[in-house]
């Protein structure tokens, strides 16, 4: 084992760690505009979210990173940076899944709150705002941690189409010299579950915790 | 700047592409039947077996579960090679691929079996079956049953995964769109055709679990509500 | 007549909680046995050890010919002589009533298709539901799930039926239905063992009455014993059972 090898594998895991953390950023934001959407009362717009979430779950992540890739240039932008390709199509990506989830926590709220809101004389986006999302928010925390896990694990397809330099990329090109893959492979896999698994389990217990409360 | 797009340079390889199409299917069936008897499986060790099998069940559930696919295939696939045991890429894709879904299998299908009651299985204590004959008639079957559509959504997920073969070689779909790409430069117009194909493909998987459901499920067919 | 049910001093505890402090009884063949007691005085544990859900620490169980005591038990043909049905009826929830009643007499008894769907057809007659046969148990009331549930433990051709409180969960309405399905069985001559609230049921079909008390027979004799009970805690039980 080289040192070389060891610090070439943490400079992917932090690379991992920049595209989880802009993925959910970005991908938080744009599942919150889907989640509205979804649940919006304009036929089109929630017909609209609905469509856009069919077609990115019937996608692989893999086709997507493509089409976010060589699609830019076409329109006539620069090509993008592998980082940010794969930022744009994990977003994609992401927002589709957060914005299923989400929709459900706000309508799991929605229904017995919205008559109770109702009555004193809320709009609609008041109700939203001071009754319906914050306790949302509340049974939304452990589904959205448990994605946080899918959305680290799905960092790891940047390193295909568009080749971004990330954790798996590197155990890659390193496997290639060495030709250990047990070992480096290996490593690259604990780096990964030292991360997923602690968010796995958190997720768990807030979601104990929250069906204790509700109980 | 306009760009041209020329489809139809990528659909003259519509040969190549339906052999990818039929490799992504095969791949996904044989992942399929194997999965679901791992998981199956692991989900009645991990409900019934000696605490040891719990154990080594549970780890390589969660250790599955916290890592990327794509370094499951790596480190079983290019593993494999380095022992000097040479499998057919095929055959290692189908092997790392079912050691993956077989992990989620065996947590949908165990929560499947926690649902069941205990009352049922003291209902088929005292009419005299057996422990094996209880375990598939009164606890996996309605267990299935019941977490049916949470394992279809996870098999269509496991069809649109399998394109990550493509990283080891495997000419499944994905794979083999690279030759298209290596002779026409048509880059964005393959991820199009792709996607399209997908799609196609998530909407065929679906409809063939749902009917797969209603062969297996008499009630389901019958009254049309779940479990 | 030979007792079919020989209860010599059971004991039975869990862990620390001495549940049955000595039970003795008898139960002839074709008796109908009624067990009442206070909640918590150990009817549904003595029942349940019947049918070795429970294994026992002392005194001796012959239930049919089977000494429940051995290690060896044939627990196979000890279920099949002996029928149990619970409060709640536990059907199977993806089975119709005919899969639910054909299952054990396929399973156990190694039935083809044919025999077993006439012995179902059978049951099911007596039990009142023949046009219920294809219906699935989510489509039936509490009632009909119950004489299903009956039916199904009838389709194995015990010798003895035990009843846990099977009319408990039950509107008035409903009780009624299932009552009458035990009383035919009762009058066709079936050993039946019943723990049971419903004391005119008790009276009226009842050969024997057995009334315990914290883990232990306090009185037992014929159904005359509810009209007459000889000792002041039977006296109190059925008076306050008559205000409910
Ligand atoms: N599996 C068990 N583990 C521990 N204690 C038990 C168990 N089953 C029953 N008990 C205890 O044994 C005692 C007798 O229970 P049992 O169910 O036999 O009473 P019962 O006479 O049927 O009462 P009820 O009329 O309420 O049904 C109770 O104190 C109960 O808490
Ligand atoms: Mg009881």
């Amino acid at each position: 084992m080289n040192s070389a090898y060891i610090l070439s594998l943490l400079q992917g895991l932090w690379a991992t760690v920049v595209l989880s953390l802009l993925t959910f950023l970005f991908g938080g934001i744009a599942g919150f505009i889907v989640a509205l959407a979804r649940i919006s009362r304009n036929w089109a717009i929630s017909r609209g979210a609905a469509a856009y979430i069919e077609i990115m779950q019937g996608l692989p992540l893999l086709v997507l990173m493509g089409l976010c890739f060589y699609g830019p240039s076409i329109l006539g932008y620069d090509s993008l940076s592998p980082l940010t390709a794969a930022t744009f199509a994990l977003t994609l990506y992401s927002s589709a899944y957060l914005g299923e989830i989400w929709r459900g926590c706000i309508q799991a709220v929605a229904k017995p709150q919205w008559e109770a809101a109702e009555c004193l004389g809320l709009t609609r986006w008041q109700r939203m705002r001071a009754v319906i999302l914050p306790q949302a928010l509340r049974i939304a925390i452990p589904p959205t941690v448990g994605f946080l896990v899918q959305i680290v694990k799905n960092t790891s397809i940047a390193s295909l189409v568009v080749g971004y330099a990330e954790l798996s990329y590197n155990a890659k090109i390193i496997n290639n010299a060495t030709f250990e893959p047990f070992l480096y492979f290996g490593i690259a896999a604990l780096m990964y579950f030292a991360i997923c698994y602690p968010l796995s389990v958190q997720s768990r217990a807030l979601e104990r915790k929250l069906n204790v409360a509700n109980r | 700047m306009t760009y041209n797009f020329d489809f139809a340079a990528v659909l003259a390889y519509w040969p190549l592409l339906l052999e990818g199409i039929w490799t992504t299917l095969r791949l996904t069936l044989f992942c399929t039947v194997f999965g679901i008897l791992l998981g199956g499986a692991c989900a009645v060790v991990r409900t019934g077996g000696p605490t040891w099998a719990r154990w080594i069940v549970s780890l390589y559930v969660e250790f599955i579960r916290n890592t990327p696919l794509l370094v499951q295939c790596y480190f079983l696939i290019f593993g494999i090679a380095s022992m000097g045991i040479r499998l057919p890429i095929l055959v290692g894709a189908t092997i790392a691929l079912t050691v993956n879904i077989g992990a989620y299998t065996t947590e949908i299908v165990r929560a499947g079996i926690e649902s069941i009651h205990r009352g049922q299985l003291e209902a088929a204590t005292c009419l005299g079956l057996s422990r094996t004959q209880t375990y598939l008639h009164v606890i996996i079957r309605p267990a299935l049953e019941r977490v049916y559509p949470a394992l279809s959504s996870q098999y269509v997920l496991l069809m649109l995964a399998s394109s990550i073969v493509s990283s080891v070689g495997v000419e499944e779909l994905f794979g083999i769109s690279n030759r298209i790409q290596s002779e026409t430069y048509r880059n964005f117009e393959i991820f199009v055709v792709l996607g399209g194909i997908y799609l196609g493909l998530a909407i065929l998987v679906r409809g063939g679990f749902a009917l797969l459901g209603l062969a297996m499920f008499p009630r389901r067919r019958k009254l049309g509500t779940p479990l | 007549m030979s007792p079919i049910v020989e209860l010599k001093d059971v004991r039975k505890s869990f862990g620390e909680l001495e549940v049955l402090k000595g039970v003795t009884f008898e139960v002839n063949r074709g008796e109908v046995a009624a067990i009442i007691g206070q909640s918590g005085s150990g009817k549904s544990t003595a029942l349940r050890c019947m049918d070795r859900l429970e294994t026992i620490q002392g005194g001796s169980m012959l239930i049919c010919g089977h000494e429940l005591h051995d290690d060896d038990i044939d627990l196979k043909s000890l279920r099949r002589d002996v029928g149990i049905v619970f409060q709640s009826y536990n059907l199977f929830p993806h089975l119709t009533v005919a899969e639910n009643i054909m299952l054990a007499p396929r399973m156990v008894k190694g039935m083809k298709q044919r025999q077993a769907r006439e012995i179902a057809d059978t049951v099911i007659a007596k039990v009142g539901l023949r046009e219920k046969m294809d219906c699935y148990p989510e489509q039936l009331s509490g009632g009909q799930q119950q004489r299903v549930a009956i039916a199904r433990s009838l389709a194995m051709e015990p010798k003895l039926m035990l009843f846990d409180e099977v009319t408990s969960a039950l509107d008035p309405q409903l009780t009624g239905e299932v009552l009458r399905v035990m009383e035919q069985l009762a009058a066709d001559g079936m050993t039946m063992i019943l723990v049971t609230h419903e004391m005119a049921f008790a009276r009226k079909v009842a050969d024997r009455v057995i009334y315990m008390r914290d883990g232990k027979v306090h009185e037992m004799g014929s159904s005359d014993i509810l009209r007459m009970p000889a000792t002041p805690e039977l006296a109190a039980f059925v008076a306050e059972s008559a205000e409910h």
